[in-house]
């Protein structure tokens, strides 16, 4: 093994009552590897995502995440969810809190840090994506771009191991999703573990260490973004990167 | 006498005012220890039960629907006259005036708790999601996301209710507490004069406008920009 896994899931299995969702999924991921999983609605690429920081239960298989056994019933799982960033497509920031409130709050309730301490944190985190200003604006006075890298900067506050972005862009206009791209690219300079979710293809093409296609619950394949993208083997695989692109 | 004069002296006669003023008073204070013991124990009892609830043990959550649709339906009177006169059949024998409490602020419970429950049902899932992300526990999350939402939701459906249900601590006169509807109506017997219920009507207002005027308030206050 010449790099260190930080994210290893094997055999995930995810059913839904009578609907299976996932058939079996294994995905490991290397430090500072940033992966795209591509693939149809209804995939279930937003429940791999959020197996891995247990969001939701795998019904049978393992997730190892840092070191640390997701699964496991005596993991603490709020202790390791803060190395594990999520960031939403609908960004889910809390609307009764200015931004700074949004990012100290896991840092004072989960970090233990003081006010004085998170606030910094935060100050600092803000500044990352470019928001030092807006830190005392609630979400309903921001846009949907400044409020979703408010989103990013109350993951990035937590210090994460890895990042898990489920379709970040997709709820935003096309003039604001740049800004965001931006930050996550900067976020990848940094070094940071990635996991992202996404059709933005020309960011995939050119901030993806490796594209994985899901399709009905399984991965088809996966390869570098020129491969996938230029010389699909699976024919699933040219159809839906064919119907993306035609977009 | 002019009818003017004739509607003066009978409706506001300041000489029964005045007799019967510190017994009005004396109802007034009743009524506020009435008042804010059913407000204090009835929104407590509703939001513990909401916060029951939302742990989602089936069992326990048929009981407390079951619970609060029966204190829904039935009427205040008919719960206080059972209290106050069934009760003893079975043992304890509560005072008019713990009868009276304790109905009232078991309806307020059950119509609270459907407020609280509808407050915290609304709060979209992604909020959870988003807090327990980061590592906050339910209870974290429940009190410093979702409940902080909820209560804005809740404030104007609740603070109808209460208003209503606090109101009801006139029904008290029928098992004997000495409210402000009970010493006015017992002052409007012995006077032969309804100036007294006036007076009551009065110290009502003075009472609730404060209540009502706080709810605007504290209405405002909750509000965030969206
Ligand atoms: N909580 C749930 N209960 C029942 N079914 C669910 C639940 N969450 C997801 N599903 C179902 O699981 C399947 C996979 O959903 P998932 O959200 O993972 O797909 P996706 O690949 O992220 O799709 P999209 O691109 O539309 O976001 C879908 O059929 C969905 O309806
Ligand atoms: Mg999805």
């Amino acid at each position: 093994m010449s790099q260190k896994h930080i994210v290893e899931a094997r055999g995930i299995h995810k059913h839904f009552g009578p609907l299976h969702v996932l058939k079996g999924v294994d995905l490991e991921v290397k430090e500072r590897e940033l992966v795209f999983i591509i693939g149809p609605s209804g995939s279930g690429k937003s429940t791999l995502l959020r197996c891995l920081n247990r969001l939701e239960e795998p019904t049978s298989g393992s997730v190892m995440v840092d070191g640390i056994d997701m699964l496991s019933p005596k993991t603490d799982i709020n202790h390791a969810r803060q190395r594990i960033g999520m960031v939403f497509q609908s960004f889910n920031l809390y609307p009764h809190m200015t931004a700074l409130g949004n990012v100290t709050l896991a840092l004072r309730k989960v970090a233990g840090k003081s006010r004085a301490e998170a606030e910094a944190i935060a100050r600092q985190a803000l500044e990352r994506v470019g928001l030092a200003d807006r830190a005392d604006h609630t979400p309903g006075q921001l846009s949907g771009g400044q409020q979703q890298r408010v989103a990013i900067a109350r993951s990035i506050a937590l210090e994460p191991r890895v990042m898990l972005f489920d379709e970040p862009t997709s709820a935003l206009d096309p003039e604001l999703v740049g800004s965001v791209l931006e930050v996550m690219r900067s976020l990848r300079e940094s070094g940071m573990t990635m996991i992202v979710v996404s059709h933005e293809m020309g960011f995939a093409r050119n901030a993806a260490d490796r594209v994985v296609f899901m399709d009905n619950g399984l991965i088809v394949e996966q390869g570098p973004p020129a491969a996938i993208f230029e010389t699909p083997a699976h024919e699933r695989t040219r159809a839906f990167i064919g119907q993306i692109q035609r977009h | 006498m002019g009818g003017w004069d004739r509607f003066v002296d009978t409706f506001f006669n300041a000489k029964v005012m005045e007799k019967y003023l510190p017994d009005i008073l004396s109802g007034v204070v009743v009524t506020i220890e009435l008042a804010l013991l059913i407000v204090v124990s009835g929104l407590a009892a509703g939001l513990a039960l909401a916060l029951l609830r939302s742990l989602g043990v089936r069992p326990l959550n048929w009981l407390i629907v079951f619970v609060v649709d029966l204190f829904r339906s039935l009427p205040p009177l008919v719960i206080i006259v059972l209290m106050y006169f069934g009760l003893p059949y079975a043992g304890p024998s509560p005072s008019g005036f713990v009868s009276t409490w304790l109905s009232l602020a078991l309806v307020l419970m059950a119509f609270s708790e459907e407020i609280f429950w509808a407050g915290i049902t609304s709060i979209p899932r992604g909020q959870w999601e988003a807090s327990r992300s980061t590592g906050l526990s339910y209870s974290q999350t429940l009190f410093n996301v979702i409940l902080p939402q909820a209560f804005r939701l809740t404030i104007p459906p609740l603070t109808n209710r209460t208003i209503a249900i606090t109101k009801g601590t006139a029904l008290g006169t029928v098992v004997a507490v000495t409210e402000i509807l009970g010493q006015a109506s017992s002052a409007v017997s012995n006077s032969y004069n309804p100036s007294p219920l006036m007076m009551g009507a009065a110290a009502y207002i003075v009472l609730f406008l404060p209540v009502v005027v706080a709810a605007r308030w504290i209405e405002a206050k909750f509000a965030w920009k969206r």
